[in-house]
């Protein structure tokens, strides 16, 4: 059986999957009941000054009938006092000794920093990260993605830390900044052990086109929130790839944003996380979800003979490059199965009108025609079919030649001019504009109008 | 058999009858519209002969907007909420939506669109509205499917309308005809309300168009005369004890039934003739009526019936049993029915031939003939000039429903020879534009 267990930055734990600093661990009961569910951490509900909340916290994203693809809340760190936070982790770290109870922290002074960073020290908690990410509420008052936002500030503030810490210190970083990897270079140089990313992003989920008012709404108004859930994985994978690859960071990485299932975390990892956290899914779902993603991260490994998560940290980093080393020369050109195409026609609406007008219909069948000359390799098709493995791209190149635009560029063979003739556009063919002018006219009427015995006209007015 | 036993309520008779279709509500609706693939050139727009956009109603469910989604609907075809209900969907837009070929489930395009068209009709949202009065006036005879549709869309178009009606309600096969387990009694009124209410045309019922005088008090006060009469009685067979008490065609056994419910009696032992879709309703609606045993003759083979597949999958569902290859040659009994006198066929060469010296008593208490309905040829025949086809069918413009008395003007039954509810409405549709050209020129 392969060893789910990690030693991140020297907070060891059963399994990478922890409770991210949330509502989830917001007490002693809950964070118990995790462990009990399966779970390797948790990094409590931000510990700082005690907050007051407002009424109606969350608002949620949903994509036709899926609910909460994004999650967003106004809520702030803990609002209980920090004596009942401390001696409930204590409780839980003498019942779980060996699970991981991280204490997220979030005050302003240096003194308040070290007094809590002692007495959660005190308390048991085997690390802590330090919470420079709520973009709500909390930066209002100069802390959060306040601090994340400004990296000199950071990095004093972790200088603060690293003063009294005898624990690991993990820096938990602001997606709301345009260069991930300063906050983090910052996080290293301030001495901070680990990095954990994304926080949430700073958003309005919604407006009630009613009320006028953004979701989630307090007394008829709102506020920006801070977004999270399985629609911000691609930004959050895209951040720890950014940390993960950049040669002044080098610090171990929890990957935090959108992970729903095991598959998600392996995304995380192999883009360079390995610890992972968790929090909409189990807001959503409850701690009974650990069950899924232990025994696919385990089936995972096991189908790919990794023993460690080790084994794959990073693993897809080195095949993450930018965009100017990537071949010119790999050439994949879409392939419909037509024995799998059930007529839709969904890829020739969406190349015709949202691509490059390479698929062509003919009479007789429902099942559309690549034109192969016009197929540029974009993957829209495929990705619009509803048939698995019906429109696969293959490639069409021999796979003997390689150039990037980095090379051609060395070799002074880019486009420079406006009307350059190397430019990829120049030679591609596009239909006449007038071509278009009233080609799906008759499939878009209102159904009266509609061909019925021969007729399409519309009665004026009516 | 027995699946069901005799309603003797109101409570129970809705029990043995309900809904195969039955009313979506807001989640099943968002769910069921959330799978729609919105495909390209949709093949279920193609396959509803009223070209309803179904891709952009089932959109505008998806989105919140159902008001929307039923003017999308309306805008095609008048009867939305009873063809979401009655239509044979399986071989129409659900039968021809892709995911058949992917061995998934259809979109329930017919209950979709019934959720639409219900939203609105409850809300009383007003979709439509006449056009200023252009001084002109049709009458429309027959209130169902066509002449109501080609009311609505004459009124669009400015006209005053009349609509005579024999019977005492409108929507003529959707209230009188239809299996009560496709539409109640009450929603196919509620929308009959909701279009005349919008419209304004004006109802006439329990006023047949029986007479010649009749026909030229029409004439005389019309500009144009919309035929929407729909087809007659059940043909008669022509055999010796057709007259024996509990014979009964299945148009009329169905009518009675649409107004009397559980009020209605059924025989112990049903035999019901024909192989079409209405003997597949007489046959379900006997069982359902709590008659131990239903028997389903039919004169040539299983695979040869007309009915849809599905229609006969319903009946054998509850219990009905076919008798294939069998012709009536006479009702027998002593006053009431007692039994059917068959003899056994083969078809050779498509042939239906009676094999000698094979008949049997088959014994039942009630015959229901679904063998078909008569066309109206007697009354055609007092419109000068109205010429009917071989079938007895009026013969009309393909593109304009105009017949060759250049006033009249026809659509469904009476001109197609007999087909759905939304055949109807979309020819009325048509015809009513037709109508519109011919009194603008």
């Amino acid at each position: 059986m392969p060893d789910l267990s990690i030693n991140f930055a020297g907070i060891k734990s059963p399994n990478p999957f922890w409770l991210a600093s949330a509502p989830p661990t917001n007490s002693g009961y809950q964070v118990m009941k995790a462990f009990d569910a399966g779970w390797g951490g948790a990094v409590w509900k931000t510990l700082g000054v005690p907050v007051v909340n407002v009424s109606s916290r969350y608002g949620g994203v949903n994509y036709r009938d899926k609910r909460l693809v994004g999650f967003n809340n106004i809520e702030l760190i803990s609002d209980r006092p920090l004596a009942d936070n401390l001696r409930e982790i204590e409780e839980v770290k003498k019942r779980f000794p060996n699970h991981a109870v991280i204490a997220s922290l979030m005050v302003q002074s240096r003194q308040e920093w070290h007094d809590i960073v002692r007495q959660s020290q005190d308390a048991g908690a085997d690390g802590f990260e330090l919470n420079f990410g709520c973009p709500h509420g909390m930066c209002e008052r100069g802390m959060g993605s306040a601090v994340g936002q400004e990296p000199k500030i950071l990095q004093m503030i972790v200088e603060w830390v690293m003063e009294v810490a005898q624990k690991p210190v993990i820096v938990k970083l602001t997606p709301n900044i345009s260069d991930i990897t300063e906050p983090a270079m910052a996080a290293r140089r301030g001495g901070a052990d680990a990095i954990s990313l994304i926080n949430t992003i700073q958003s309005i989920v919604g407006v009630d086109i009613d009320q006028f008012a953004p979701y989630p709404i307090v007394d008829g108004k709102g506020t920006n929130g801070g977004y999270c859930g399985p629609a911000v994985k691609p930004i959050a994978l895209n951040m720890v790839k950014n940390c993960a690859q950049h040669p002044d960071v080098r610090l171990p990485i929890s990957g935090i944003g959108g992970i729903e299932n095991w598959r998600d975390a392996v995304e995380h990892i192999l883009l360079g996380a390995s610890s992972v956290q968790v929090c909409t899914a189990a807001m959503h779902f409850g701690f009974g979800i650990i069950r899924e993603m232990t025994s696919g991260l385990e089936q995972y490994m096991v189908d790919k003979g990794f023993n460690t998560i080790y084994d794959f940290v990073g693993k897809a980093l080195p095949n993450v490059l930018p965009w100017e080393q990537l071949n010119m020369k790999y050439k994949v050109t879409a392939n419909i199965h037509e024995e799998k195409c059930i007529g839709c026609q969904l890829c020739y609406t969406a190349c015709e009108d949202g691509a490059h007008q390479a698929i062509r219909l003919n009479a007789g069948t429902r099942v559309p025609e690549i034109i192969e000359e016009n197929c540029v390799g974009c993957n829209l098709c495929s990705l619009v079919c509803p048939v698995e493995d019906c429109i696969t791209m293959d490639r069409t190149d021999d796979g003997t030649q390689h150039l990037t635009w980095r090379e051609r560029t060395e070799a002074g063979d880019v486009p420079v001019e406006f009307n350059d003739e190397k430019a990829g556009g120049r030679h591609h063919w596009v239909p006449e504009p007038t071509a278009a002018l009233g080609k799906e006219r008759h499939k878009t009427l209102p159904g009266k109008a509609r061909v019925l015995n021969g007729e399409t006209e519309v009665p004026a007015g009516v | 058999m027995a699946e069901f036993s005799t309603p003797t309520s109101e409570q129970e008779f809705q029990l043995n009858f309900a809904q195969l279709k039955p009313h979506m509500n807001r989640t099943e609706a968002l769910y069921e519209s959330s799978r729609c693939l919105f495909c390209f050139d949709a093949p279920c727009i193609k396959a509803c002969p009223s070209g309803i956009d179904i891709p952009q109603f089932i959109r505008q469910i998806n989105s919140g907007n159902e008001t929307g989604a039923a003017r999308t609907i309306y805008e095609a075809n008048y009867f939305g909420n009873a063809c979401g209900k009655v239509c044979p969907t399986e071989v129409l837009c659900e039968g021809a939506c892709v995911y058949n070929l992917q061995d998934v489930k259809p979109i329930e395009i017919g209950r979709l669109q019934s959720y639409a068209t219900t939203k609105v009709i409850e809300s009383g949202k007003k979709l439509f509205g006449p056009r200023a009065d252009n001084g002109k006036s049709v009458a429309v005879i027959g209130a169902g499917p066509a002449g109501i549709s080609a009311a609505c869309e004459l009124r669009a178009l400015g006209y005053a309308v009349d609509v005579f009606e024999a019977k005492s309600q409108p929507s003529g096969l959707t209230v009188y005809g239809v299996a009560p387990y496709k539409i109640t009694n009450e929603e196919a009124l509620a929308e009959m309300a909701y279009l005349q209410a919008q419209f304004g045309y004006n109802t006439h019922f329990n006023s047949p168009i029986n007479s010649r005088g009749k026909l030229a008090e029409l004439e005389n006060k019309y500009d144009a005369i919309f035929l929407g009469i729909g087809l007659g009685r059940t043909n008669e067979l022509g055999l010796p004890g057709e007259d024996k008490i509990n014979c009964t065609g299945a148009v009329e056994f169905i009518a009675e039934l649409r107004q009397h419910h559980h009020e209605v009696a059924v025989g112990r032992k049903v035999i019901v003739l024909g192989g079409g879709n209405t003997a597949m309703d007489a046959a379900s609606e006997s069982a359902r009526l709590g008659a131990e045993q239903v028997v389903l003759a039919y004169r040539r083979g299983k695979d040869e019936m007309g009915a849809y597949e599905f229609e006969y999958d319903l009946a054998k569902g509850v219990g009905v049993k076919g008798l294939f290859n069998v012709a009536p040659v006479e009702i027998v009994g002593n006053g009431y029915v007692a039994g059917v006198r068959f003899v056994r066929t083969e078809t050779t060469d498509g042939k239906v031939q009676e094999i000698a010296g094979s008949e049997f008593v088959e014994p039942c208490d009630m015959v229901i003939k679904a063998t078909g309905q008569a066309k109206q040829t007697e009354f055609l025949s007092l419109i000068s000039g109205l010429k009917l086809d071989g079938k007895g069918r009026i013969v009309a413009d393909a593109h304009t429903g105009q017949t060759s008395n250049p006033k009249y003007f026809a659509s469904g039954d009476a001109w197609n020879g007999g087909a759905e509810v939304v055949n109807a409405a979309a020819e009325a549709k048509l015809t009513a534009r037709g109508i519109h050209a011919y009194l603008s020129k």
